[in-house]
């Protein structure tokens, strides 16, 4: 498995990255840890000609809490996502998902703004940020955008950055109450067979705010407002899931492929995603609003 | 063909410049140019890490990268690790505890587990088997290797108490 | 007394002979990155080889357009079947009697077929080569179901379309290869319809690959100014590639010389001959220049030697009771669109006729139909002897089968029908002759030693919450006990390419008292440097430590069959000892003449000889060996060597009894494996350490090759599980902690008793982990369902048997 050949860039700042993309259009693409590209690449499925490498960019790194919001750089690898405290402290959900995702080596040069910008339903990410309503920052040759990760996907690899325009950053705000990202997969480095993002608030005995996202269960990631909804004001009791997953089959439109039939993967989605709400239930108790 | 680049890396502690077209992978670097045969091509795919190198402190599988995104780094392969004089403890260890077999997957095996101690010098058999998730072994059914980096974290600990 | 009986602890514990986990010598080189493996090797102006590969699976070639490819710089050349022709290298004979495409000739007959080999001085030069090349195909109609083939009209080998008969008889259809059976069917079925109880069932193994963490490679130096070709490659047995290098090449058998470098695993896709072998080969003398070939993963799953894909369709009987009273088999072989399996070569179905396993049963039948599908060619032994693997999963499937039909516990059912101690050497129903074994007392011990009882309880309790809804979880008790047959083999039956499956040694010692021996074996990571030193230690007295085994030149080892059906220390390991025997027995007479006794009057102690009842009088082997070599000793030639060729008088029938304990999540399909017990008995263990970890690893590949690991096409013949992210073999996380234990019971007929047992856990494990599944289910009225039991198909059994409610 050997490339093609193509044209290597290193620019240090992102209006040097902008300039590069409006010079060569389509011809070019950004790389960040590259293990999705490079091998798409190894295997010329991904055609190349001017490959922008990101790592020098310092200002897409970088983890940041403030003022309720954290902000998130696209250079910020799976391993530095699993391994700071802070973001652990407020945002467990990052860890536990980052966790999820590859490998240890393959983390260490993951990032999320790759895992985020390139479109696969498979990567886990999406589902993660959907799920708390994050903010995806795009920096085109007209400025600066913020796109809502729950519309920023709409198929299969197609999303709403343009050509021109690079993601540089994720922000939202502190989750509020508990979280759980539940994922099966056949076995380590795996896509999910499904997984369901999760994060509930708790007021006494009541769920008081909810979010549900799916991943690989359609051809984006899938948020889903219904299966949310069905848990607000519940006490995520047995009727409230079942009723929540009822909804979240609603949305989702998996395929067959050799993780399993359709009839298969539904059939897990809802369990997992079951499992997902009863684990942030019981985390969210603990981080009552 | 494109033209190729001048790179430095440093590797195992020795400074190169080589010359590599931007579509050359690493591991192509190390093996073909720099004759670092330890480091081996076993899936190509990222799934297996026979090629796992240790890259500014990060175990990264060098059959992904290209070796113009190493510019400037410092890069120890298994070459690196110890040698016959010095040998490092994994080196005894996966040995001692006979924990590898064809010997393919070895390399990738011990540099990953020296990062993986250096970031969890006590580790649990269930964290291990977790942090050395990204290497596959056809041979040993890992039992072995497990053992191996538990003798391992041991030795090292031991070897800080009596230090202290 | 106390101060002889230390002494000899000493030196024998010096020795590191038989029986000690000696650590293994080839450490050193693997754990310093100082392996030697076939892409590690680079000669001076080496080129690259590269195919351009069939993207169908049936398709009529119908040009081939080389011109682009040809003009990029660095490309040296393209070879197609055409150029191949006036060499009458376009096709190849296989292992199996058929033969095979080298490159496409008029027709593609498999997805990944080798079409067109471009030779460049770069790989990436080489790469991009292949993909200028323009191949004109027209698509035909694909078969990838060898029951379809049987009754299509549709003419996969247009070759042999009009032969009525193939290497093993007669061809029943245009896409049937061959028909093979052992034993008596009228009998049999007769024994069978008079019996109380029948069972039924179709089992189908799947296809698989052994895919070992290196894939297959070859590097071709032609050196035409003294006409000697060296051939470096991942070869099992280095000797027989070598001969067939020079029948189908014509360059005199001497003037070849194969080299197999170390070796990242083998598992059996490492015996067979490949397209880019020949097309290396070939290139280097058309170019004069060595030519590397490696294959990279994709090509390796696509392309080389998978493994089983075997339809066995099979009927037990037995009395009220549950004595067995007959079996019956019939096996539709999927082989694929060239018959490439490796099998000795009147064995075409191998050692399925095994499949009567560990029981005594009185008469038993097995016909075999090979087909040809658009799949890959191949049918290797993957970690197994011989189909051994596809007999005992069979076997034990039946088995199962047969205690639902009975209503009874299969652990009894087993112990009812085992072949008893007293009855070895045993010959089997299908006419294999086993040679020892004590299979209830490896059965006893392992059900006691997991506590066998304890867990059916257990078991029966979860089922009670499970059907009260307080869990979602059912556990599934797995049992297997298998007999293997290996060390193929005695050379009146067992050859392949008419070459008798011999083995072979040639010991040196050299005057300071340290030796060197030659094998006709090949290590691919079962320790051959360290175990079989150890043989040599214990029969010669030369210490371990003092000895290198050297393997895999075929210009210094003597000829030898190569490594794979457990056959190594059979064979080979037998060849040491008898070797070692020799260097012994000359030692004793040495030793003698310089003790000036008779040869008699001396014994042989540990790594010594001294005189019969005056210990204070002895020569050490280190002195012998110097006197070999500086004195004139009368009746004697100086030195001390020996060679021995070993031709077993039978195989060896190593055994074991496993148990697994699963928990399974009937919502989700995942299935915890919580424990595994394995007692192998080997015979003679030669390195515990060994042993074990021989027993680990074949165990995790039985556990991919049970729980997920497949080998899977589409209808249109395109493989679905062509990288590792789809093809699965487990990491560290998705595998357990084992538990081993041993039975000694030695082989009669091997020198030292030793039985082999590098593939008794893959052929033990995976009906192990096989019936764990469906134990758990059983309770619900399953009967069987077929591997792998990957989560999806798991569920889909609980599905099935209406358990999501």
């Amino acid at each position: 498995m050997i490339p093609g050949a193509f044209d290597y860039h290193r620019p240090r700042d992102i209006g040097d990255v902008l300039a590069l993309l409006a010079e060569h259009g389509d011809d070019a693409r950004v790389i960040a840890g590259g293990h999705s590209l490079v091998p798409m690449m190894k295997l010329r499925v991904a055609e190349v000609p001017h490959l922008i490498d990101l790592q020098d960019v310092e200002s897409l790194r970088g983890i940041g809490i403030e003022n309720g919001c954290v902000t998130i750089g696209a250079m910020v690898t799976q391993h530095e996502l699993v391994n700071d405290a802070m973001l652990f402290e407020v945002a467990p959900i990052l860890r536990e998902a980052a966790l999820q995702i590859a490998d240890p080596q393959v983390r260490y040069m993951g990032t999320i703004g790759g895992n985020v910008a390139n479109g696969d339903p498979g990567n886990d990410m999406p589902g993660v940020l959907q799920c708390l309503d994050a903010q995806l920052v795009l920096r085109g040759p007209d400025g600066e955008r913020e796109v809502a990760a729950r519309d920023f996907y709409e198929a299969a690899f197609t999303t709403m950055r343009h050509d021109s325009e690079i993601l540089t950053e994720i922000r939202f705000g502190i989750p509020k109450g508990g979280s759980a990202y539940e994922k099966q997969k056949r076995k380590i480095g795996d896509y999910a067979t499904a997984a369901a993002a999760v994060v509930l608030a708790r007021e006494g005995n009541l769920c008081s705010a909810a979010s549900i996202a799916m991943t690989n269960l359609s051809d984006t990631p899938v948020w889903s407002a219904t299966a949310a909804e069905a848990l607000v004001g519940s006490m995520v009791d047995d009727a409230a899931i079942s009723k929540s997953v009822d909804c979240m089959l609603n949305d989702i439109d998996p395929v067959e492929d050799n993780r399993g039939s359709i009839a298969f993967k539904r059939h897990v989605a809802g369990i997992i995603l079951g499992r997902a709400i009863k684990r942030a239930w019981n985390g969210a108790e603990g981080r009552q609003t | 063909m494109t033209s190729k680049v001048a790179m430095k890396l440093n590797v195992n502690g020795e400074a190169h410049e080589i010359l590599a077209e931007p579509r050359e992978l690493l591991i192509h670097a190390l093996r073909e140019q720099l004759d670092l045969t330890g480091p081996h091509v076993g899936c190509e795919t990222s799934h297996c890490g026979a090629c796992t190198i240790i890259m500014n402190g990060m175990s990264v599988k060098s059959c992904t990268l290209f070796a113009v995104q190493a510019q400037g780094a410092e890069i120890t392969t298994i070459e690196g690790i110890g040698n016959p004089d010095d040998l490092h403890v994994l080196q005894e260890k996966f040995s001692e505890h006979h924990g590898l077999q064809c010997g393919f997957c070895t390399p990738g095996m011990i540099t990953r587990a020296a990062v993986f101690l250096e970031e969890n010098p006590d580790p649990t058999e269930e964290e291990i088997r977790f942090g050395m998730a990204g290497n596959i072994c056809r041979c040993t059914g890992y039992q072995n290797i497990v053992k191996s980096i538990l003798a391992a974290a041991a030795d090292i600990q031991a070897a800080k108490e009596a230090a202290q | 007394m106390n101060e002889i009986i230390q002494d000899k602890e000493i030196r024998a514990a010096n020795l590191k002979g038989l029986g000690c986990s000696r650590r293994r010598v080839e450490d050193a080189r693997f754990t310093q990155g100082k392996g030697n493996y076939i892409d590690d090797i680079k000669l001076p102006g080496m080129l690259y080889g590269d195919f351009v590969r069939s993207p169908f699976a049936h398709a009529r070639v119908k040009s081939i357009n080389t011109d682009a490819a040809m003009a990029l710089d660095g490309v040296v050349a393209v070879l197609t079947a055409k150029d191949l022709e006036p060499l009458s290298l376009h096709w190849m004979p296989t292992l199996a009697g058929d033969k095979q495409m080298v490159l496409a000739d008029g027709k593609v007959l498999f997805q990944g077929q080798e079409v067109a080999f471009v030779v460049a001085n770069d790989r990436y030069v080489a790469a991009d080569a292949v993909e200028l090349i323009e191949v004109e195909y027209e698509e035909l109609p694909v078969i990838v179901d060898p029951f379809e083939a049987m009754k299509s009209d549709v003419v996969l080998r247009e070759d042999i379309a009009d032969q009525k008969e193939g290497a093993h008889g007669a061809r029943k259809h245009h896409n049937h290869i061959f028909f093979w059976e052992a034993g008596d069917e009228t009998a049999t079925d007769q024994a069978i319809e008079a019996s109380d109880i029948v069972a039924e069932e179709t089992v189908y193994y799947h296809r698989t690959h052994p895919c070992p963490l290196e894939t297959c490679g070859s590097i071709a130096s032609m050196d035409k100014v003294n006409g000697k070709l060296t051939l470096w490659g991942t070869f099992q047995a280095p000797h027989v590639v070598r001969t067939v290098a020079s029948l189908l090449s014509g360059i005199e058998e001497h003037n070849i010389r194969v080299i197999s470098p170390d070796i990242g695993g083998g598992f059996g896709n490492k015996v067979g001959v490949y397209p880019g072998y020949v097309c290396s080969i070939v290139a280097s003398i058309v170019t004069g220049k060595p030519v590397k070939w490696v294959e990279d993963r994709m090509e390796n799953l696509m392309s080389t030697a998978f493994a089983r894909d075997y339809w066995m369709k099979g009927r037990i009987s037995a009395t009220r009771e549950g004595k067995i009273t007959g079996l019956h088999c019939h096996v539709t072989a999927n082989h694929g669109a060239f018959d490439s399996c490796a099998d000795p070569t009147k064995y075409p179905a191998g050692f399925m006729s095994v499949c009567t396993g560990s029981y005594d049963i009185p008469v038993a039948y097995l016909g075999v139909d090979g087909v040809y599908t658009n799949r890959a060619p191949g049918g290797v032994a993957y970690r197994c002897s011989f189909r051994v693997t596809e007999a005992v999963y069979f076997i034990e499937r039946m088995i199962e089968v047969l205690a639902i039909e009975l209503n009874m516990d299969s652990a009894e059912l087993r112990r009812i029908n085992f072949i008893r101690k007293e009855q070895f050497p045993y010959r089997s129903a299908l006419g294999w002759e086993y040679d020892s074994g004590d299979y209830h007392t490896a059965w006893d011990r392992a059900l006691k030693t997991v506590g066998y009882e304890d867990l059916r309880r257990e078991q029966a309790e979860r089922l009670e919450s499970f059907r009260l809804g307080k869990t979602r979880s059912l556990m599934g008790i797995g049992l297997s006990f298998f007999t293997e047959i290996v060390g193929a083999g005695p050379v009146k039956n067992c050859d392949i390419l008419g070459m008798g499956m011999f083995d072979s040694c040639e010991i040196r010692v050299h005057p300071t008292g340290s030796a060197i021996a030659r094998l006709g074996t090949i290590n691919q990571g079962q320790g051959h440097a360290t175990t079989f030193a150890q043989i040599m230690a214990s029969e010669t007295g030369i210490p371990a430590d003092s000895i290198t085994i050297e393997e895999g030149d075929t210009d210094t080892a003597p000829y030898g069959l190569g490594t794979y059906g457990s056959r190594s220390t059979p064979v080979a390991g037998a060849a040491m000892a008898m070797a070692g025997r020799k260097i012994r027995a000359k030692a004793q007479m040495i030793a003698a003449y310089l003790l000036e006794v008779h040869d008699d009057d001396v014994d042989f102690d540990i790594d010594r000889f001294v005189v019969k009842g005056a210990p204070e009088r002895f020569k050490t082997m280190k002195e012998i060996a110097f006197a070999a070599y500086n004195q004139a000793i009368p009746g004697l030639e100086p030195g001390l060597e020996a060679v021995s060729y070993y031709d077993p008088p039978n195989m060896t029938y190593p055994f074991g009894a496993y148990v697994c304990v699963m928990d399974i999540d009937v919502d989700t399909g995942v299935a915890d494996i919580r424990r595994f017990f394995a007692l192998d008995d080997c015979g003679t263990r030669i390195n515990p350490m060994i042993i074990e970890g021989q027993v680990h690893g074949g165990l995790t590949e039985a556990l991919a090759v049970a729980m997920g690991q497949e080998l899977a096409y589409d209808d249109m013949g395109n493989v679905k599980t062509g990288t590792l992210m789809d093809f699965f073999l487990p990491t560290a996380w998705e595998t357990p902690n084992y538990e081993t234990d041993h039975t000694v019971t030695p082989s009669p007929h091997h020198p030292i008793g030793a039985k082999g047992v590098g593939e008794s856990p893959h052929v033990g494990g995976v009906p192990c982990l096989s019936n764990a599944v469906q134990d758990a289910f059983r309770p619900f009225g399953l009967r069987h369902a077929d591997m792998p039991h990957d989560h999806w198909r798991i569920w889909k059994m609980a599905s099935e048997l209406e358990l999501h409610g």
